[in-house]
């Protein structure tokens, strides 16, 4: 276990009276690539403004290595942002850009030239130094953004959608190079994306949240693979989330046939979720299956076959390098360990779950 | 992505030739504006006989035109650097309320403009006369007479009076064209308020103040009106000298010399202007 860097305590932040964060609870440690991934309107954003000081949460603290600072302003915080929009100076060269932060804490110029020297290298943009921002494409300025805040050596980065404006090739270029950067710098990133694809790709820890709440906290292999509720199985991928019933432990009855599970604890006859992912239907003959079933729909997406099989009035989502044509009879196989059983939410409360960890 | 295809104009349209469109605006320059400066220069570079003479220009030379043509730059200057220190905290707040107080606070602003520039120039004459209104409740609560009615300092207050929105407008307009991340950028790289201020909001505002300033100096400089009413007969700039010319000596000549002249200096504030807005940012507004 590595130190605390950001503690967030019981906090709460509503506009008028729009609750946009309840009773948050969250640390993030120190060296971590954490992403707070959700719909627009879950909190994220908000969540990132209130550590870079920009809101002032209604209610809780904001701990940075035990410090209370929920009160400093930005410019007294160790932790640098790179906005949405880039929000580069127009009316500064790049090198101004890059050296705003260290002029302001007077720097010495060869300091300074080095820094910027040594940024443009890291981002892959030497030689920019003259040019205006404004010549620069979307990528570019992006990288300027990431380079002007690194100079100043914070503790932790907070990136607030940075690529949602780049086409996606530049996109997926750039998660490359911010991996590489988080692992040459050893900064503390803070990510916030709705992008669930970006999040997998680059995060050590994802915190899946919605309508305020944190919704499950883990890594990304620990959110795909056992998401803990229904809106982070949807949210995170395809998926097949089905009424069922939990007959015993290890037994689930899903669509009226009786399935091995892994899964225990839940009592027995208790209705709950039940999560498939697509690409864990095997599709099999008739007689084989668990299930019976026909195929509906089936596209070609490339690396896989994308099929819709309707069985037992339910229609399963299935991807599988195998083609079954539209019409076939199929039978459908689910391995125990790939079924992910969930509890139902209780109420309406609960179906934005808040999660102390 | 769709590449932006410039739009053909429709057919109907496309009878005319686009260039035909802009005949009544080139017959309203040429009738208003190029064939009247003709006529200033025809009227300044010649004398009543008609013979070329440069004698109207170098008229200003002389000690009286000098002295009101100097003071008038002076109020001028004086008046701008007024506006302008009025004009940017007030454009600052009006940028940081909500769209919907913004527009109530511009319309406060507005709301003056509507009436009658002479109506409103000549309020402020009865406002402050020896016996006017602010030095009667002045005298009611036993406090110093304010003796400014037909001083350069009532001349300034009603130039600043009259021109401060010209100067407000301009500079909220730029103030926000900035984009508020921008403005969380500086802070977040360390910069305390004023820094912020002096480092990112002011050059960003920079195309706003060129423009302020143009708009405010430039009919401050010429103003003969306020002047009159507010400076009473003893005061002359070089509008009210020009104005005399035409309107009492019947002097067109000098009157058109004059004017020559101040077109030049208004000419040398917009090179000025220009440079200062080296990057080519344009003007607001």
């Amino acid at each position: 276990m590595s130190t605390r860097l950001i503690d967030l305590v019981h906090i709460t932040k509503s506009y008028d009276d729009n609750t946009v964060l309840d009773d948050m609870n969250l640390y993030i440690r120190e060296n971590e690539f954490l992403t707070l991934l959700g719909p627009s309107g879950c909190g994220k954003t908000t969540t990132l403004r209130i550590i870079g000081g920009f809101e002032k949460p209604d209610q809780g603290t904001v701990l940075f290595n035990g410090q209370d600072i929920t009160n400093l302003p930005p410019n007294k915080r160790q932790l640098n942002t790179v906005f949405q929009k880039y929000a580069l100076f127009p009316h500064m060269t790049i090198a101004e850009n890059i050296a705003f932060g260290l002029k302001i804490r007077n720097k010495s110029k060869a300091y300074i030239n080095d820094k910027i020297k040594y940024a443009l290298k890291l981002v892959n943009l030497d030689g920019y130094e003259n040019r205006m921002p404004d010549s620069l494409s979307g990528g570019q300025q992006q990288r300027i953004a990431i380079a002007r805040a690194i100079v100043n050596e914070p503790k932790l980065l907070l990136l607030d959608e940075p690529l949602g404006a780049l086409d996606l090739k530049l996109r997926q270029d750039m998660q490359y190079e911010l991996i590489r950067l988080k692992n040459e710098l050893g900064i503390t990133f803070i990510y916030v994306t709705h992008d669930q694809e970006e999040a997998l790709t680059m995060s050590d820890t994802i915190v899946v949240m919605n309508q305020g709440y944190i919704q499950q906290i883990g890594t990304p292999e620990k959110i795909y693979n056992e998401p803990e509720n229904a809106f982070v199985a949807d949210f995170i991928g395809d998926s097949n989330i089905i009424d069922s019933i939990m007959v015993r432990d290890e037994l689930v009855e899903i669509l009226g046939a009786k399935f091995a599970c892994v899964d225990k604890g839940f009592g027995t006859n208790r209705p709950v979720d039940v999560v498939i992912r697509p690409e864990d239907v095997d599709l099999v003959k008739p007689e084989e299956g668990t299930l019976q079933g026909v195929v509906t729909h089936l596209i070609f997406k490339g690396v896989h076959y994308e099929m819709e099989v309707t069985a037992n009035g339910f229609e399963w989502l299935v991807h599988s390098t195998d083609m079954f044509p539209v019409g076939t009879k199929v039978g459908i196989r689910v391995d125990p360990y790939d079924i992910q059983i969930m509890n139902k939410p209780s109420s309406e409360d609960e179906e934005a779950v808040g999660i102390n960890e | 992505m769709n590449k932006p295809v410039r739009k053909k104009a429709p057919a109907g349209v496309s009878y005319f030739n686009q260039k035909a469109m802009t005949a009544p605006y080139l017959f309203w320059s040429a009738a208003f504006i190029i064939i009247p400066l003709c006529m200033i220069f025809y009227y300044g570079l010649t004398d009543r006989s008609g013979a070329f003479t440069l004698e109207n220009i170098l008229a200003i030379a002389s000690p009286e035109h000098a002295k009101a043509l100097w003071l008038s730059i002076l109020l001028s200057i004086i008046s701008t650097l007024v506006c302008l220190v009025l004009a940017y905290p007030l454009a600052m707040i009006l940028t940081a309320k909500n769209v919907s107080h913004q527009s109530f606070i511009v319309l406060i602003f507005i709301l003056p403009m509507w009436m009658n520039f002479l109506l409103r120039t000549l309020a402020w004459q009865t406002l402050l006369e020896k016996t006017g209104v602010i030095n009667s409740i002045l005298s009611f609560l036993h406090l110093p007479s304010l003796d400014i009615i037909n001083t350069p300092y009532a001349i300034v207050l009603g130039m600043v009076y009259n021109f401060l929105p010209f100067m407000v407008l301009p500079l909220y307009n730029s103030l926000t064209k900035i984009d508020p991340s921008v403005v969380n950028a500086a802070r977040d790289l360390g910069a305390n308020g004023v820094q912020t201020f002096c480092r990112v909001i002011f050059p960003l505002s920079i195309p706003g103040v060129i423009s302020g300033i143009t708009m405010v100096f430039v009919p401050a400089l010429t103003t003969f009106v306020i002047s009159n009413l507010l400076g009473g007969s003893k005061i002359l700039l070089i509008g009210n000298v020009i104005e005399q010319e035409f309107t009492q000596a019947s002097n067109w000549h000098l009157g058109s010399g004059l004017s020559i002249v101040l077109m030049v200096f208004i000419l040398i504030n917009m090179v000025l202007t220009a440079i200062f807005d080296k990057k080519g940012e344009g003007t607001a507004l």
